[in-house]
């Protein structure tokens, strides 16, 4: 069953498209400068066709099945978001054209700003950074000059949840923070005394999830950012967990200063594979100047016969660009569309139906699955996949065995407070009758843990290949169809 | 709307849960701040809601609409249908990261493949699955530079030449570090070779960043540039056009430690910016200290060959603080079309469209070179970008080519102090003799008037 | 498990043979354990550094874990063991022989004092479960 790679279906002199003769008189090439070889495969556009249609029946996808990791808001993709992306007019704009040209690009850019800013309660909005972890950087960035424009040097850590992902602390430490971790209380919530000790004025923000990776709401939100402000520091919202809240509550009520949006997670844009995702920054008014520019604005107000013209402006305090261009085009007309087509009582639905699937597989596995954290919780939870009953078996094995009743595995190992951690998060697009089979299949490979532990252990038994020797990847490191030499160190 | 419930399935799940409504699953939401009135517009059909996106889209001009003659890090060329059709297969877009290889095995093949490809196109040792564009890709580099030298090294010299976008982003990743410089691209000296750069080269440099074409479109042979900047013991990155590749030297034959750039031209529509793609390669000195996912080859038990997400312990959710870099997504889908562009065109389709290129914009750069009030510097070679020098503000003369269905180049006056008046124009395989004679004829009666 | 009985241990799992004014230090053979099959190492500190005791002065990965070598002492690195870069295996293999990491001149014997001896430790990794 193993595809062969580009590299060994090439035979020399096989053209997969042709290209015209050049319309020009040829000019001469700098000879010292040319290449006198290109390694690159020779196939036929069939070769590819089937190549490619190979390697696609290899893969699960959320349209073949139920995807319930957790914290990556694995919702249906709908076509219409594609096509909507696809149209000749948006896809064949380039970025530097006069914006007088570009118009329909900008008033959807304006609109979708405009959109996130009301969704969240923010204030103002960036839709430049390529992914969630760049809207982090992006947001601590404007806290470090938030605070260096108020001559404060003082400030040099921010606090992370232990709870957290990882890239909250990959962020802190990458934008030059000190990171200290706060631990979690008994009912999974932020500890509130230990908060309360760590916050003083060397404290330049929390970067807080709400809900949190525990898939709870944090009870005592408002005290909590209250405390981070008595102290001067900011907070920054990492909305990885958006999906729980639309309609629900607006992480600015709750007193969250900058977040971050995945419009791959809540705004349901393809998760392509790995990307390309989104990552809007929204902020309150006091740090508009600080975001990344060119922002959409309107130039002219419209009325009643001209519409309004729309350009960029540029924040007088910028943190600078945090990549080219104007971000994500194609990911912002998917996102502007899901959001068209929802309204505000379509998106509240969005955020209920997603609790209420994630309760309702938790009350049908709790009691076979032990839950640490064990209360209502919202769009996803987290349980433990491993017994002390059944020795030998741990969350990796629930998870692979998994595969071989057609459904991907929950998130495996995260987040870290828990041991064996499976997270669990359905999503609103789910039927009852599917959850009602992932919910028996789970109660079955409970069962097999006890009972027969080696079909776990030794899972996948039905998947295209089996389990992977990771060790040797890692050792080996052959990272290309050509091995060049010495790449193994 | 996607949510597929009855009411009575609703009403059967709150029986086992064991609350009496959906609102009573939202308590723990502070009473105040719970269900806001949302202000957005009333939801559209998806009928409605196609037309009215149908009628944004269609109230701007594009480069099918018009000639386009603009480039300045993204292009205009021509994407084969059979990309998008395996773009547009579920089984690749709506897939997730491949975390779980045994039912992720074309995502990996197919990044390894894509890999593969940018290795041997760049001449480096190894390839990751990509970064989020040119731009940060060129900034992880410094990022990978700094951490090679653990921090020891505090100077990054950057040409001019390099996008200026790109050095914008590299300087915003650098904020976060104490103590560094980021200095040499004196933008008032735009056309400055990479060897004035070498004077700024010191004992206390980590990276030298240049860029090949470069921002002008010019290339030069870099080899015994990367020797001198290797004498004093930093890195060399060169910043990457990866069509370019295809008929001049790579950037791992003349010595460089890292290839970065866009990948945009394989394979990717311009779609107003984005998404791209960030490309990076290094020689094997600094694969582990690569940033972003890597895919690795090896075996199952039953000894069949698969592949898999490697040297994972770098990345930022089992480093955490200690990781070198924060990226958690790639551009996966991205990678994937440009890895079904390069197998579709191949060794000779490749050098076929770089060619075009080629000759397309020498042929233009002559053509405008004879328009009194025009100059183009023919002497120094370049891929398929020029500089133009011309009698007005690039302003004016965009707003006249515009009228006449044209899409002008960039302007660097934007970028570049001395050089007001002064168009990058690009020209690619989309361009035929027709377009280049219209827009020559449009130029000459603009040095009419 | 083995925990050879002339050697310091430090809580964080790293050892201490000492000679004269020089600590060698390398990770016990519990850590190894416990981050399994190692398939990267990399130094974080050149000889001639200055370095203060729980500075992390090298970084070991394993497939699935990643894990700081903190110094037990104080002082100046006088000598790598640079094998170690490319035969990282030596470190499960071999933990205490082969996979010495670097030897340190001792800036503050007293350091030492803080550390456990062979006893100390093998209960220590006893509690944590192994």
């Amino acid at each position: 069953m193993t595809e062969p790679t580009i590299y060994e279906l090439s035979s020399p002199g096989r053209v997969g498209v042709r290209y015209p003769q050049p319309d020009v008189p040829l000019a001469e090439l700098p000879q010292d400068l040319v290449r006198k070889d290109l390694p690159l495969p020779e196939l036929s556009e069939l070769n590819v066709i089937r190549h490619f249609m190979h390697l696609s029946h290899l893969n699960y996808s959320i349209d073949s099945g139920f995807y319930p990791l957790g914290s990556c808001t694995m919702k249906y993709n709908p076509k219409i978001n594609e096509e909507m992306a696809r149209l000749p007019g948006f896809a064949y704009t380039h970025p530097l054209q006069p914006i007088e040209t570009v118009q329909g690009n900008l008033a959807l850019m304006y609109e979708l700003q405009e959109y996130l800013k009301e969704i969240t309660g923010f204030d103002a909005v960036t839709l430049q950074p390529a992914a969630g972890a760049q809207g982090e950087f992006t947001g601590v960035m404007i806290i470090r000059a938030y605070h260096k424009s108020r001559g404060d040097t003082k400030r040099t850590k921010i606090l992370v949840p232990d709870s957290a992902h990882g890239t909250n602390p990959a962020t802190s430490a990458m934008s030059g923070y000190e990171v200290v971790h706060i631990p979690s209380d008994s009912r999974g919530n932020v500890d509130i005394e230990a908060l309360r000790t760590t916050c003083d004025d060397t404290v330049a923000g929390l970067m807080l999830t709400n809900p949190n990776t525990l898939g709870l709401f944090e009870e005592q939100v408002v005290e909590v950012n209250r405390i981070v402000h008595e102290a001067g520091g900011l907070v920054y919202g990492d909305g990885a967990n958006l999906n729980a809240l639309l309609g629900i509550a607006r992480p600015a009520d709750l007193g969250f200063d900058i977040m971050h949006i995945n419009l791959h997670k809540t705004f349901s844009t393809p998760h392509g594979g790995g990307g390309p995702g989104s990552g809007p920054v929204a902020v309150k008014g006091a740090f508009k100047e600080f975001l990344p520019g060119p922002i959409v604005e309107v130039l002219e107000e419209g009325d009643e016969e001209l519409p309004p013209v729309f350009g960029f402006y540029q924040p007088t305090q910028s943190i600078g660009r945090v990549k080219a261009f104007h971000g994500h085009f194609g990911m912002m007309v998917r996102a502007y569309t899901y959001i068209s087509v929802h309204g505000a009582d379509g998106l509240r639905k969005v955020s209920e139906y997603a609790v209420l699937n994630a309760n309702y597989l938790l009350a049908r596995i709790r009691g076979t699955y032990k839950v640490p954290y064990d209360r209502i919780c919202k769009h996803e939870f987290v349980v433990e996949g491993v017994w002390d009953d059944a020795p030998g078996v741990h969350a990796l094995d629930v998870a692979k065995r998994l595969m071989d009743y057609n459904f991907h595995p929950p998130t495996n190992y995260f987040p870290l407070i828990v041991r064996e951690a499976l997270m669990i998060e359905p999503t609103e697009t789910e039927t009852k009758q599917t959850l009602d089979r992932f919910a028996d299949v789970m109660l079955k490979i409970a069962e097999e843990a006890h009972q027969q532990p080696e079909l776990l252990r030794e899972a996948p038994h039905s998947t295209p290949i089996g389990r992977l020797d990771e060790v040797k990847a890692a050792k080996e490191l052959v990272l290309c169809c050509w091995l060049p030499e010495q790449v193994k160190n | 709307m996607y949510t597929p419930h009855t009411d009575s399935e609703r009403e059967e799940m709150l029986k086992v849960i064991g609350v009496p409504s959906i609102e009573s699953l939202f308590e723990d939401v502070p009473a105040e701040y719970r269900f806001p009135r949302l202000n957005l517009p009333e939801p559209l059909t998806e009928m409605e809601v196609a037309a009215q996106l149908q009628e944004l889209a269609s109230i701007n001009e594009t480069t099918r609409d018009l000639i386009c003659f603009l480039g300045a890090g993204a292009y205009n060329h021509y994407v084969p249908a059979a990309v998008d059709a395996i773009l547009r297969r579920g089984e690749f877009y709506t897939a997730y990261t491949p975390y779980q290889p045994e039912v992720s095995q074309g995502t990996l093949q197919a990044i390894f493949e894509y890999q593969s490809l940018i290795a041997n196109l760049t001449g480096m040792d190894a390839s990751n699955a990509s970064h989020y564009d040119g731009a940060t890709a060129t900034a992880e580099a410094a990022v990978l530079a700094y951490h090679h030298f653990r921090g020891k090294r505090t100077r990054f010299v950057v040409s001019p030449s390099v996008n200026p976008q790109y050095r914008a982003v590299l300087r915003t990743y650098m904020n976060g570090y104490e103590n560094l410089e980021v200095i040499g691209d004196d933008t008032n000296h735009p056309f400055a070779t990479v060897e004035d750069l070498l004077p700024l080269v010191d004992p206390n440099t980590a990276l030298v960043v240049v860029q090949y074409p470069d921002f002008f479109g010019r290339v030069q042979d870099l080899t015994g540039f990367a020797q001198k900047v290797h004498e004093a013991g930093a890195l060399l990155a060169v910043v990457v056009n990866p069509l370019a590749l295809a008929l001049f030297k790579s950037p791992g034959e003349m010595g460089a430690d890292i290839a970065c750039g866009e990948g945009q031209p394989l394979g990717i529509p311009l779609s107003y910016g984005g998404p791209y793609l960030g490309i990076f390669a290094t020689k094997k000195d600094y694969v582990r200290k690569m940033a972003g996912r890597l895919v690795g080859e090896t075996t199952d038990k039953e000894g069949r060959r698969g592949y898999v997400l490697t040297l994972t312990a770098r990345e930022q959710h089992i480093r955490r603080e200690k990781a070198t870099s924060n990226i958690c997504t790639n551009q996966g889908l991205m990678a994937l079309a440009a890895t079904v562009y390069m197998s579709l065109l191949g060794k000779t389709g490749l050098r076929q469209v770089a060619e075009l290129c080629y000759h397309k914009a020498h042929y233009t750069a002559q053509q405008i070179n004879q328009i009194p009030g025009f100059e183009v510097d023919l002497k120094a070679p370049f891929f398929h970008e020029f500089v133009v020098k011309c009698p007005d503000s690039v302003e004016e003369i965009n707003e006249y080519l515009l009228d006449n269905g044209i899409l002008g180049g960039y302007d660097l006056g934007n970028d570049y102090p001395h050089l007001k008046n002064h168009m990058l124009l690009a020209v690619t395989e989309m361009n035929t003799r027709e377009d280049i004679e219209i827009l020559c004829e449009a130029l000459k009666e603009y040095s009419h008037d | 498990m083995n925990v050879p009985p002339n050697l310091k241990y430090a809580k964080t799992d790293e050892w201490v043979k000492v000679e004269g004014n020089i600590a060698i230090i390398g990770v016990s053979d519990y850590a190894q354990s416990q981050l399994s099959d190692i398939v990267y190492f990399e130094f974080k500190v050149d000889p001639g550094d200055t370095v203060t005791k729980d500075q992390s002065v090298a970084t070991l990965e394993s497939v699935k874990a990643a894990a700081d070598v903190n110094a037990p002492v104080s002082g100046k690195v006088v000598e790598l063991n640079q094998s170690l870069t490319d035969q990282f295996e030596v470190i499960n293999s071999d933990p205490y022989g082969a996979a010495w990491m670097m030897k340190i001149e001792m800036s503050d014997a007293a350091e030492l004092d803080a550390l456990m001896d062979a006893a100390a430790y093998e209960a220590y990794c006893q509690e944590r479960g192994h």
